[in-house]
C-alpha cells in the first residue's frame, strides 16, 4: 500500500469490515465514511445500528456487509443498546466470563436517527458516561424512505416533506447543531469529520477511540440521490461544503474547541449550492441570506476556538 | 449464503433473523448495476492509492506490480476515482456487455 501514513492509524490498512456487495447508491459517502471509520476501529468492535440507509443497504436477510458484530435496533434507541453492550462487556469481564481485552463499542445513526428521534437516548448515554463511540452520519434527510425532511436539513433545502412553490421555500428552518448539543454534555471528545478529508477523519476516529468516555463524531455524508448530485461528484461536494465554511472540521477536547481544518479564506457559499438540485429553486437573496449566516456561524466559531 | 437468496423459506431462517455467516454479501454482486466502467493508464498512475481510498464499494484492488485495478463485479461505476484521480490516469468508459 502506498498510502503513506495509514499504518499510523490503523494496524491492518487492507482489512475491510464493510466489505463490498452491499446496496448503497452509486457514489455513496456515507458508506464510505464508515468504511473509513472502521479501518481505524478494527475488528475488535461491535457495532449498535439504528435503523436508516445504512442497515437497510448493508443487511437485507440473508446477507451482511459487515465482518464485525453488529446489531440492528430501532430509530430511537442506538446510544441505549450500545450503552447496554458496555456495561454487559465491562461486568462480564469483572467476573472474568470473557477475556479482558479492549473492546471498542460504536452506535451509528443517520441524521433522523441522532438529532429528531434518538436525541434523547443519546443524551441519556452521554450523562451517563459510557465508554462507547457515537457517530453520526449526516446526510440532511431522511433518505432511505425517500428524502423527508429532518432537522438536519439546511435551510431552503427541498426534500419531499418541505417542497419548494410560492408559498414555501423548501425547508424553512436551519439546521440543528447536533456537535454542539453533543459538545454541551462536556463529555471528552465531540469532533466533526467529512470521508473528503479521510486523513482528517482518521485522525479524529483515533481520538474517539481512546478516550475513556464516550465521545461523539458527527460526519457529513453526501447523498448524491438526495441532494441531486452526479455520483462523480459526491467527494468534491464534501470539499465544498468544508471550504465554503457550510460544514466546518472542528474538534471539541475537554471543552476547547479548535479548527482541524481552516479553509480560510472562505469561498461564496454559491459555488456549494448552485450545482445541487435540491438548492435549484433558491433565488439570490435567499443564497445572499444563506451567506450571512455561513459567516456569522464561522465566526461564532473562530471565537469559540479564540481565534477572535 | 448455502442457496440463492430468492430460494430461501422463512422457516429455514435462523431465530431473532441471527446472519451467521461473516461478511456474505460478497456473494451478492453489484456489477450489474454499472453503465460505466473504470480503465486505468499505468503510466499516468503514481500509485497513491487515492482511488482505493475514496472508492464506495471497496472494489478497488492493488495489483503486485502495485497498479490499481477495480472488481468488476463489484463495480457500480459512480465514477469517484476517475474523478478523484489526481494525475487523471482513471477514465470512465462505457461498459459494452
Amino acid at each position: 500500500m502506498r498510502l503513506k501514513g495509514l499504518e499510523l492509524y490503523t494496524e491492518h490498512p487492507e482489512a475491510e469490515f464493510a466489505v463490498s456487495g452491499h446496496r448503497a447508491c452509486q457514489g455513496c459517502a456515507e458508506i464510505l465514511g464508515l468504511r473509513m471509520a472502521l479501518k481505524v476501529f478494527g475488528k475488535d468492535t461491535i457495532m449498535a445500528m439504528a435503523t436508516g440507509c445504512m442497515e437497510i443497504i448493508s443487511t437485507p436477510l440473508p446477507t451482511t456487509t459487515w465482518t464485525i458484530p453488529w446489531i440492528h435496533i430501532a430509530f430511537e434507541n442506538a446510544a441505549a443498546v450500545a450503552s447496554g453492550i458496555e456495561s454487559a462487556i465491562r461486568i462480564l469481564q469483572e467476573k472474568k466470563k470473557i477475556e479482558r481485552k479492549d473492546i471498542h463499542v460504536i452506535a451509528v445513526a443517520g441524521d433522523g436517527g441522532t438529532s429528531d428521534i434518538g436525541l434523547q437516548a443519546l443524551s441519556g448515554a452521554l450523562e451517563r458516561g459510557h465508554k462507547f463511540t457515537y457517530i453520526c452520519l449526516d446526510n440532511e434527510a431522511y433518505m432511505n424512505t425517500g428524502i423527508q425532511r429532518s432537522s438536519s436539513t439546511p435551510y431552503g433545502a427541498m426534500t419531499t416533506t418541505s417542497p419548494p412553490g410560492k408559498k414555501s421555500i423548501g425547508q424553512s428552518t436551519w439546521k440543528k447543531n447536533m456537535p454542539k448539543i453533543a459538545a454541551a454534555h462536556n463529555i471528552p471528545y465531540v469532533a466533526t469529520a467529512c470521508p473528503s478529508y479521510p486523513f482528517d477523519l482518521f485522525a479524529k476516529i483515533k481520538k474517539a477511540r481512546t478516550v475513556n468516555d464516550p465521545s461523539y463524531i458527527h460526519m457529513l455524508s453526501v447523498c448524491p440521490t438526495g441532494w441531486r448530485i452526479p455520483p462523480d461528484l459526491a467527494i468534491e461536494y464534501g470539499k465544498l461544503a468544508v471550504r465554503t465554511g457550510v460544514f466546518p472540521l472542528y474538534e471539541v477536547e475537554d471543552g476547547r474547541y479548535r479548527i482541524t481544518y481552516s479553509p480560510e479564506p472562505l469561498r461564496p457559499v454559491a459555488d456549494y449550492i448552485k450545482g445541487q438540485g435540491r438548492f435549484r429553486h433558491l433565488k439570490e437573496e435567499d443564497i445572499a441570506l444563506i451567506q450571512n449566516r455561513t459567516t456569522a456561524e464561522w465566526e461564532e466559531l473562530k471565537y469559540l476556538c479564540g481565534l477572535r | 449464503m448455502a442457496k440463492p437468496m430468492e430460494q430461501y423459506k422463512w422457516h429455514e431462517l435462523n431465530v431473532g433473523c441471527v446472519i451467521d455467516e461473516v461478511g456474505n454479501a460478497r456473494e451478492y454482486k453489484t456489477g450489474d448495476w454499472r453503465s460505466q466502467k473504470p480503465v486505468w493508464n499505468d503510466s499516468k498512475c503514481i500509485k497513491c492509492g487515492l482511488c482505493w481510498l475514496y472508492c464506495p464499494d471497496a472494489a478497488i484492488y492493488q495489483t503486485e506490480e502495485g497498479f490499481y485495478r477495480a472488481n468488476l463485479e463489484y463495480c457500480k461505476g459512480c465514477g469517484i476515482c476517475s474523478k478523484e484521480c489526481k494525475p487523471g490516469a482513471i477514465k470512465m468508459v462505457e461498459d459494452v456487455r
